[in-house]
C-alpha cells in the first residue's frame, strides 16, 4: 500500500499513529488542548473495530485504558495537565502491574487550569515521577506534526516491548499546528509485541523479573488465567509483601527501562557535526532552537540543535556528547528549567549551559534565544 | 445419619456463626477451639453452616 | 464439571479477613453460585480495588485485578468493553463502592456496562482501622466519630436505580440463599447489574457499636431490613431507618452498552 501524506493537526496525527500500531480501544475525558485527540478517536475507532469510552473523568479514564489492555485491547488517552495529573494514580498502577499503554499529555500553561489554550512544557517532571513512588517510565515528545504520527507507533512498541506505560509529551502548539504527514504503515517489527505467551497455560506468569524479558501480557479471555494485583506481588501476580520481594520488583521497574536507556533514546541532530553552540531543546521550543541556529548560521555562528524526542529515560549519551563538543550550550523549554536541571545533571565536564524558560504562554522566539547567548558571550 | 459434616481446622477462625445458626444444634464451639460437630445424628443436610460459613472450613456431603 | 473449589481457589486458603467476618460469606456465596453457572474459569474476570474486600483478588480460580481505591467500576468497564464475552464481576466493599468510586458507580449503572456489581457492605472502612464511610448510618460510632456520627449514609440501591441500571437487588449476608439466586440473576442479566449485601464486620464497626457476637450482628443487620412485598404494606413511619431487600429493579427496556456500541459503529461502517 503506497503512503499517503494528509494535511493535519498533531493531534490527529497522533490517533492516527496511534491506530496505525494497532490502537483499538481510547478511555478518556475532553480537556483542552487535547480534546481533538478524543474527537478524532470517537470518529476514527468504531470505523475500524475499535471502541471510544468517554468516562466521567480521568481517574477513570486511566483504569478503562487499563481494564482494556488487560482484557486483549491496545489502549491509548490523551489529557492536559491537571487531567495528567489525575491519571497519575492509575499510572503508577500501570507501572506496578506492567500495563502496557500510551497517554498523551498535551502540555498547556499552569499551575492548575493555567494557561487553558497556550502552549507550555512544564510537565516534564510530572511525565517522570507524578506518580508516587520509585519507578522508571518512557517519555517521548513530538515537535511536528509527523512525529506526533511517528513517535505514536514507537510509543505503542515501547510499551509493549518493556510492558510499561509510555508518555508522549505534546504541547498546545504541537497540537494545533497543521502540516503535512505522511501516513505509512508500520513494518511487522515497528508493531507492539503479541499478547500470546506460547506456553502452556498452567506455566503462565504474568511477571518475570528479567529486565531484559518482561513477561509476555496475555489477555483476559484467553486460554491463560492470570492475577494482576497492584500491591507488592511476585511473579504470579499475587500479593506478596516481603522485603525480598519488594526490593526485587521495584528495582526491576527501574532497571528494566534505565538499562535500555540507550536503546530507547530517539534524538534528531541538526547541524551538530562542527557545532560550538548547541542548543538542546524538545517538542515546540526545539523548533524554536531551529530558528535561531538557522539565523546563527547566517551570521557565521556554528550553531546546531540537538533535539530530544525521548525525554525520559534522559538520553544521557546523546547530551553528553552534544556537552562535550559545546562551547555554550542552551536549554529553551516553556518551563522555569525543567529540561535544563537534567541537562545539569550530566554536565560532568562542566560546560557553560544557559537556560532560555518562558512561561507566558507564548513560544520562545528565536531572537531571544539568540539574546540570551549574547548576552553570556 | 443424613450428611458427612466435615470442618477444616485450618480454615476454621472459630466465629460461631455456623453453631449459633444450625436449626438442629448439630455444632459446637468450646473457647478457643475450633467448631466441631457435636450431635451428628441431628443433621437434615440443610448445608446453611457450609453456606454462611465464612472461612470454606465446613464442608456438608448428603449421605446417599 | 467445575466446583466452588475452582471457582474460590481453595488451595490458596485461608484468606485473610477477620473471624466472621461478612465477605468470606459474600465469597463463599460466589463460589457457589459460580458452579451452579458453571462458567469457564477463563471467561470469568473479577476486578476489586482497595479495603478488605479487594483482597479476594488474591484467592480465585478464574483472572482477578485489583485496582486502586474506587476504581472497580471503571476497570471493570474497560474490560467488559474490549472483550463482551467475558463475565466481570466488580466486587467492591462501601469504600469503594459508594464512596472514593461513588462517581464511578453513577456511571457505570448509566452507562448500562455490563458488569455484576456485588458490594460487600459493612459500613466501615475495615481495613484502615473502621473509620465510617458514605453507607455508614448517622449516629455510628467509629473509628473517626468517636461521638457519634453526623453524616447519614446513604441508599446506594436508589442510586443506582436512579442512574438506569438493569438490575438492582439487596440481601443480607445471613440470606445467603437469596444472595446467591441474585448472583446468578445478575450475572445473567445484560446491562449493569448491582447486589447491596449488608454485612457485618466484626472487629471494627461491630464492635465499636456494640452489636454482639458475629452471629448477632448478622441478626441486627437483617433487623434493619424488610422484604420489598412486605414494604408495600407497612406505613412511612413503620420503614422508617428500614433497608428494602429482595430485587429491587429488573428492567429491560434498554440494551447494555457493549451491544449498542456495536450497532453504532456497526451503521457508521455502513454495514
Amino acid at each position: 500500500m503506497s503512503d499517503k501524506v494528509m494535511f493535519m493537526q498533531g493531534n490527529e496525527a497522533i490517533v492516527r499513529g496511534a491506530i496505525a500500531a494497532g490502537a483499538n480501544f481510547y478511555a478518556g475525558y475532553p480537556i483542552t488542548p487535547s480534546s481533538e485527540i478524543a474527537e478524532k478517536a470517537s470518529e476514527l475507532l468504531p470505523l475500524c473495530g475499535g471502541v471510544y469510552m468517554q468516562m466521567e473523568d480521568e481517574l477513570s479514564s486511566m483504569t478503562a485504558v487499563e481494564g482494556s489492555t488487560l482484557a486483549g485491547a491496545r489502549s491509548f488517552t490523551a489529557t492536559s495537565g491537571l487531567g495528567f495529573s489525575m491519571m497519575q494514580e492509575h499510572i503508577g498502577h500501570a507501572v506496578m502491574c506492567e500495563v502496557p499503554c500510551v497517554i498523551v499529555d498535551v502540555q498547556r500553561g499552569g499551575p492548575a487550569t493555567g494557561l487553558a489554550t497556550k502552549p507550555a512544557q512544564g510537565d516534564v517532571m510530572q511525565a517522570r515521577w507524578g506518580t508516587n513512588s520509585d519507578h522508571s517510565i518512557i517519555t517521548l515528545a513530538p515537535a511536528s506534526v509527523e512525529e506526533c504520527y511517528e513517535l505514536a507507533i514507537k510509543a505503542f512498541h515501547l510499551a509493549y516491548r518493556f510492558r510499561t506505560p509510555v508518555i508522549i509529551l505534546s504541547d498546545a502548539s504541537v497540537a494545533h499546528m497543521v502540516e503535512n504527514v505522511r501516513l505509512r504503515t508500520p513494518k511487522p517489527e515497528e508493531l507492539p509485541a503479541s499478547r500470546d505467551p506460547q506456553c502452556d497455560p498452567s506455566e503462565y506468569l504474568p511477571h518475570r523479573f528479567d529486565p531484559d524479558h518482561p513477561a509476555t501480557l496475555a489477555a483476559f479471555g484467553s486460554k491463560y488465567i492470570y492475577h494482576m494485583v497492584s500491591s507488592t506481588h511476585d511473579e504470579t501476580g499475587l500479593a506478596k509483601t516481603t522485603p525480598d520481594v519488594s526490593d526485587r520488583l521495584v528495582h526491576y521497574l527501574w532497571d528494566k527501562i534505565e538499562n535500555h536507556a540507550e536503546e530507547i533514546a530517539y534524538t534528531k541532530e541538526y547541524e551538530m557535526e562542527d557545532a560550538e553552540i548547541v542548543l538542546i531543546s524538545f517538542g515546540c521550543s526545539a523548533r524554536s532552537a531551529r530558528g535561531a541556529m538557522e539565523k546563527l548560521r547566517a551570521q557565521g555562528v556554528k550553531a546546531g540543535v540537538l533535539q530530544l524526542q525521548t525525554i525520559w529515560p534522559f538520553p544521557v549519551k546523546a547530551v553528553q556528547k552534544a556537552l562535550a563538543q559545546a562551547k555554550l550550550a542552551v536549554v529553551p523549554e516553556l518551563n522555569l528549567g525543567q529540561l535544563y536541571s537534567e541537562v545539569q545533571r550530566y554536565n560532568v565536564e562542566g560546560r557553560k549551559v544557559i537556560s532560555v524558560t518562558k512561561v507566558r504562554g507564548e513560544l520562545i522566539t528565536p531572537d531571544e534565544i539568540i539574546k540570551a547567548i549574547e548576552e553570556v558571550k | 445419619m443424613k450428611a458427612t459434616i466435615t470442618i477444616n481446622q485450618k480454615l476454621c477462625k472459630s466465629c460461631g456463626i455456623c453453631v449459633a445458626f444450625c436449626p438442629k444444634k448439630v455444632l459446637g464451639l468450646q473457647p478457643g477451639k475450633k467448631a466441631e460437630v457435636v450431635d451428628p445424628e441431628a443433621c437434615i443436610a440443610c448445608r446453611m453452616c457450609q453456606l454462611r460459613c465464612p472461612d470454606f472450613a465446613i464442608e456438608v456431603i448428603k449421605n446417599v | 464439571m467445575y466446583t466452588w473449589k475452582d471457582y474460590v481457589g481453595y488451595d490458596r486458603l485461608p484468606h485473610i479477613w477477620c473471624s466472621g467476618c461478612g465477605n468470606g460469606i459474600i465469597f463463599n456465596a460466589l463460589g457457589q453460585a459460580l458452579e451452579k453457572m458453571q462458567l469457564p474459569l477463563e471467561k470469568v474476570v473479577i476486578v476489586s480495588g482497595s479495603g478488605c474486600f479487594a483482597k479476594i483478588v488474591n484467592y480465585p480460580g478464574v483472572n482477578t485485578v485489583k485496582m486502586l481505591h474506587g476504581r472497580v467500576l471503571s476497570g471493570a468497564t474497560g474490560i467488559a468493553m474490549a472483550n463482551p464475552e467475558l463475565t466481570v464481576f466488580a466486587l467492591m466493599g462501601d469504600g469503594d463502592g459508594t464512596t472514593i468510586g461513588g462517581n464511578h458507580l453513577i456511571h457505570a449503572a448509566r452507562r448500562n456496562i455490563n458488569v455484576t456489581a456485588i458490594l460487600g457492605n459493612n459500613y466501615n472502612y475495615g481495613m484502615t482501622g473502621g473509620q465510617y464511610s458514605g453507607t455508614t448510618p448517622e449516629g455510628s460510632i467509629t473509628a473517626t466519630s468517636r461521638y457519634g456520627l453526623v453524616e447519614d449514609g446513604f441508599d446506594a440501591c436508589k442510586l443506582v436505580e436512579a442512574a438506569g441500571a438493569s438490575y438492582v437487588a439487596r440481601t443480607t449476608a445471613y440470606d445467603v440463599l437469596e444472595l446467591q439466586k441474585m448472583i446468578i440473576e445478575a450475572t445473567e442479566k445484560p446491562g449493569f447489574a448491582f447486589i447491596d449485601v449488608l454485612a457485618a464486620c466484626p472487629t471494627h464497626y461491630g464492635r465499636l457499636n456494640k452489636m454482639g457476637t458475629p452471629a448477632e450482628q448478622m441478626l441486627k443487620i437483617k433487623e434493619g431490613t424488610v422484604p420489598v412485598a412486605k414494604a408495600a404494606k407497612m406505613s412511612p413511619e413503620e420503614l422508617k431507618g428500614k433497608l428494602l431487600t429482595g430485587k429491587l429493579v429488573d428492567r429491560n427496556d434498554r440494551e447494555d452498552y457493549a451491544v449498542l456500541y456495536a450497532k453504532m459503529a456497526k451503521e457508521a461502517r455502513g454495514e
